[in-house]
């Protein structure tokens, strides 16, 4: 039986660049093929060339053993290829029901929609899967995993046999990964195909059945879980030996540098979103946050940042007292902070990679003399800066919507740490970014703690808590439910503890500040 | 307590539409021009009965008269807005000052109507690079003018040293005072500029309307007209009667190199710049919103006020009652054609005064409604807020920075 999906010798190229060079590349009926490589790798221009969004230069898609032109993704869903996208393609306003049947319409009587066929048919498919999708809901209110799920089912839907997955976990809890993966094990059992396509080394190692690793828009590998160790694949990758445990001294911490105490915060319909939140950080030390996406760690962060007013309690940034102070001022005493949200919040994008380096000194001198830009200065430093921290961009001139993720994190990471900071606040330093990014971002990071730096470290990626921090603060539903010695805890509990489940660990281990307790 | 939801908007229609035309290059924008001169051409055949009658005769026929209409149309527009060539060079030659002058008047009345574009246009650039869209620079342009032909003929006995500046000031108090309102609104109460900036025009007409007809009226007009404004608060103008071209010219030019300089020279233009693309990003960076959006709207607001100041005291000398001009909603379409740089803006309220001083001769010599030039306009904006066609048209390659898959750090090895 030939393989139900094969591409041969697809070459792609873009001005200047070899997005995919002769790439051979098969799936079987029923397995899960694991794409592994990093951002830019052409890992999203090959699945693009499958469905039918670019036309490739050479090479050759074979489906079911037959050769087929793939021109536009009607083709490919008539292939019965369907494409999961990182970023959801869903209506908000509409139920599940209608957004399944999108582009799909039955109708009966002349015109009239028959909703109940299509919610009779999600019902099956979410019943054969176990997918638990109602198909009466409403999508807006449905967590970001459900929306996923709805996404496979449009595709299911349309009777698609093989599926492609594109980054399906950037956006999901650890759980909700999990939950994932069953379903894309059920998915293949029933004798569905699917691609995964992803740069994070522990989902390869949990679910796929054969990996292949691309690098620079070559295939450099095919291998088996069984036959690899995260070390390799991640060496396979970048070309290189990669470093997947920052190396770190034990922490020295000294003088408190940041101390937070029953700091309350509510959002704009006057919902608790902190509640009494207490904590300190002190020079030399990483405090990680651990906590599930929305559980109270962005509006920590905004608080401490000066961008949102706390209701209650108090602030205090190297003894002095900052709970109302403006951004510029939390900055100016020697707080930096590389924001949740590169994009939204932490850069401006249309403007040049020079200005973004100066987004909060650019009044300061050597940049400005009075109201003057001294662009003199402005260039000089971002010379300098791009140089040290590697960012990769044309010239310092590019507008940063052009550099890859990547190299924007670091225009950030190079404008907070080029200043002489007391406490560094980081929230998802690393989010979408590929291995050889992490790596470095993190060893920039323990660089700063052991200058002497306070660092407080937000994250919802576990290994990233596990890793880098000290000590870890556990945050559910708007509350630190438990401060723990990182080197005093397994991750399995920390799971547990971010799911709001309080495990014996606190019988067993000892457990730093103060255990509340849960109201569920 | 802080309003988290002014930051947070969501993308409306006019942000996608203001992105669309920012990223248009050069190109595009002198083939939108073309275009747009092209449609203007195709309307004037398809709206001309001489065009079908010449078709009944036959094809060969309809097609020389179409070309011909189109022909005069256009001559006729170059000679409104330049002048004859013909008669310049002859002028020239006779060596006479005053003929010279007369054949080079179309020219500088071009640069008369010129004028208030530039001031126009320069606010509702400066408006966009702060993040707001000015529909008021109308308003604001007509409380400028009254409130400059005010202090016109109350204050007596000045020097023009002092006089001048004093009624520009206070042209551009009360344009500025136009586009604080609505800025200070959005600010404080989160109401959507687009909204009130017009409610602000209504107002500004009405007011105008109640003023020139009861406490400002000149006693010995019938028609409600405000006094003439003394000789010590006229502009210079540069040439004798009838050429009316005078100094608010080389003042808009001025305010246009100072806005360029105020934009990419100096830390409050960095703030202008950085809170009109990325209000998060700039409260992020310390940067105080309101603060930026309010002045922004009302230095907006006082350079619209200086146009309307212009015009009354280069101009018109006095204000009537209906001064509805249209530039200030035309320089909505020529802020965005120069993609809100101020010195791009120099250029096309050239453009623009130069359309629509030549208009005036196109409808007398060739018969054609002067509105061909503001359907014109129409289509220049359009292709430029649809590059598509353009590159469609044209076969243009689309820019291709997005698809670029950029390396980052796939090369770190290399480089080692």
């Amino acid at each position: 039986m030939p393989p139900i999906l094969e591409l041969k010798g697809i070459t792609k190229r873009f001005p200047g660049v070899l997005a995919n060079d002769h790439i051979d590349i098969s799936l079987n009926k029923g397995e899960i093929l694991a794409l592994l490589g990093e951002n830019g790798a052409g890992k999203t221009t090959l699945m693009n060339i499958l469905y039918g969004l670019y036309k490739p230069d050479e090479g050759e898609i074979f489906i079911n053993g037959e050769k087929k032109e793939i021109k536009s993704s009607i083709d490919a869903i008539r292939s019965g290829i369907g494409m999961v996208h990182q970023h959801f393609m869903l209506i908000p306003v509409f139920t599940v029901t209608e957004n399944v049947m999108l582009g799909e319409e039955d109708t009966h009587m002349g015109g009239f929609l028959d909703r109940e066929k299509a919610a009779e048919k999600i019902r099956e498919i979410s019943d054969l899967y176990k997918l638990n999708v109602n198909p009466d809901d409403m999508v807006e209110d449905l967590p970001i995993g459900l929306q996923q799920r709805v996404e496979i089912i449009k595709l299911l839907f349309r009777n698609a046999d093989i599926l492609i997955m594109d980054e399906p976990t950037a956006v999901l809890t650890p759980q909700e990964v999990d939950e994932l993966f069953a379903i894309l094990k059920k998915l293949v059992q029933q004798g569905k195909s699917i691609i995964f396509i992803t740069h994070k080394l522990r989902e390869v190692m949990e679910c796929a059945d054969r990996i292949e690793v691309i690098r620079l828009g070559k295939v450099v590998g095919e291998t088996t879980p069984k036959d690899a160790t995260p070390e390799k694949l991640a060496s396979m990758m970048v070309g290189r030996a990669v470093e997947l445990k920052t190396q770190k001294k034990p922490s020295e911490p000294k003088d408190v540098v940041l101390s937070v105490k029953d700091l309350t915060v509510t959002d704009m319909h006057s919902r608790l979103v902190l509640d009494t939140v207490s904590l300190e950080v002190r020079s030399g030390e990483i405090l990680g946050i651990a906590g599930v996406q929305g559980n109270g760690q962005t509006e920590l962060v905004r608080a401490l940042t000066g961008l949102k007013t706390a209701r209650s309690g108090t602030i205090t940034f190297l003894n002095k007292v900052v709970t109302k102070s403006s951004p510029r001022k939390i900055t100016e005493l020697g707080s930096a902070h590389i924001p949740e949200d590169r994009q939204k919040d932490g850069l401006v994008l249309k403007n040049s990679v020079e200005d973004n380096l100066v987004l909060n000194t650019y009044y300061l001198p050597p940049f400005a003399k009075g109201i003057i830009l001294q662009r003199m200065a402005i260039d000089e430093n971002a010379r300098k800066l791009v140089e040290a921290f590697d960012i990769r961009t044309p010239d310092i001139f590019t507008p940063t919507y052009a550099l890859s993720g990547g190299n924007q994190q670091k225009v950030i990471v190079a404008r907070e740490f080029s200043r002489p900071i007391k406490l560094l606040i980081a929230a998802q330093p690393t989010r979408g970014l590929d291995v050889g990014s992490i790596e470095y971002i993190h060893n920039r990071i323990v660089e700063k703690r052991d200058e002497g730096c306070a660092v407080l470290l937000v994250s919802t990626e576990l290994d990233e808590i596990m890793q880098l921090s000290d000590r870890i603060a556990v945050m559910y539903r708007g509350k630190i439910i438990a401060t723990v010695n990182a080197s005093d805890v397994t991750k399995e509990e920390l799971g547990l503890l971010m799911a709001g489940v309080m495990p014996e660990i606190q019988k067993k281990k000892e457990v730093i500040g103060q255990t509340r307790e849960l109201v569920t | 307590m802080n309003k988290e939801t002014t930051g947070q908007e969501k993308r409306n229609f006019l942000s996608i539409f203001y992105e669309e035309l920012s990223k248009s290059s050069i190109t595009i924008i002198i083939l939108s021009i073309v275009s747009g001169f092209i449609m203007g051409g195709i309307l004037v055949i398809v709206t001309s009965p001489e065009v079908y009658k010449a078709f009944a005769v036959s094809f060969g026929e309809g097609l020389a008269t179409s070309w011909k209409m189109v022909a005069n149309t256009y001559s006729s527009l170059f000679l409104g807005a330049f002048g004859d060539p013909a008669k310049i060079s002859a002028a020239i030659k006779s060596g006479d000052n005053a003929k010279i002058l007369s054949a080079f008047g179309p020219f500088f009345e071009s640069l008369v109507v010129t004028t208030p574009y530039l001031f126009t246009g320069v606010a509702v650039a400066l408006g966009f690079r702060a993040g707001v869209f000015n529909i008021g620079a109308e308003g604001q342009l007509q409380v400028g003018s009254i409130a400059a032909a005010w202090a016109g003929w109350t204050f007596t006995g000045l020097s023009p040293w002092i006089h001048i500046p004093l009624a520009l000031l206070c042209g551009a108090l009360a344009g500025g005072l136009w586009g604080f309102i609505p800025g200070w609104l959005k600010v404080k109460t989160g109401a959507h500029e687009v909204i009130t900036t017009i409610m602000m025009n209504y107002i500004g007409y009405y007011l105008i309307y109640y003023l020139v007809a009861v406490p400002f009226k000149d006693p010995n007009e019938v028609v409600p007209k405000t006094p003439w404004i003394l000789e010590s608060a006229h502009l210079p103008r540069f040439f004798p009667e009838p050429i009316r071209f005078h100094l608010g010219f080389f003042i808009a030019i001025g305010i246009a190199f100072l806005i360029w300089f105020l934009l990419f020279k100096t830390t409050w233009g960095y703030e202008i710049r950085s809170v009109g693309i990325n209000m998060n990003a700039s409260k992020y960076a310390g940067m105080n919103i309101t603060v930026i959006t309010v002045v922004g709207m009302a230095l907006s607001g006082a350079i619209a006020g200086l146009g309307g100041a212009s015009e009354i005291m280069g101009v018109y000398w006095r204000q009537s009652q209906a001064l509805s001009t249209g530039y200030g909603f035309d320089s909505i379409a020529l802020a965005l054609l120069a993609q809100n740089h101020p010195l791009g803006v120099i250029l096309t309220a050239l453009l623009f005064g130069f359309l629509r001083s030549g208009s005036k001769v196109m409808q007398l010599r060739a018969g054609i409604p002067i509105y061909i030039i503001n359907i014109l306009q129409a289509f220049i904006i359009l292709f430029l807020a649809a590059p598509a066609i353009i590159r469609t048209i044209y076969r243009l390659k689309k820019p291709s920075i997005k698809d670029l898959p950029i390396s980052s750090t796939t090369s770190l090895s290399e480089k080692k």
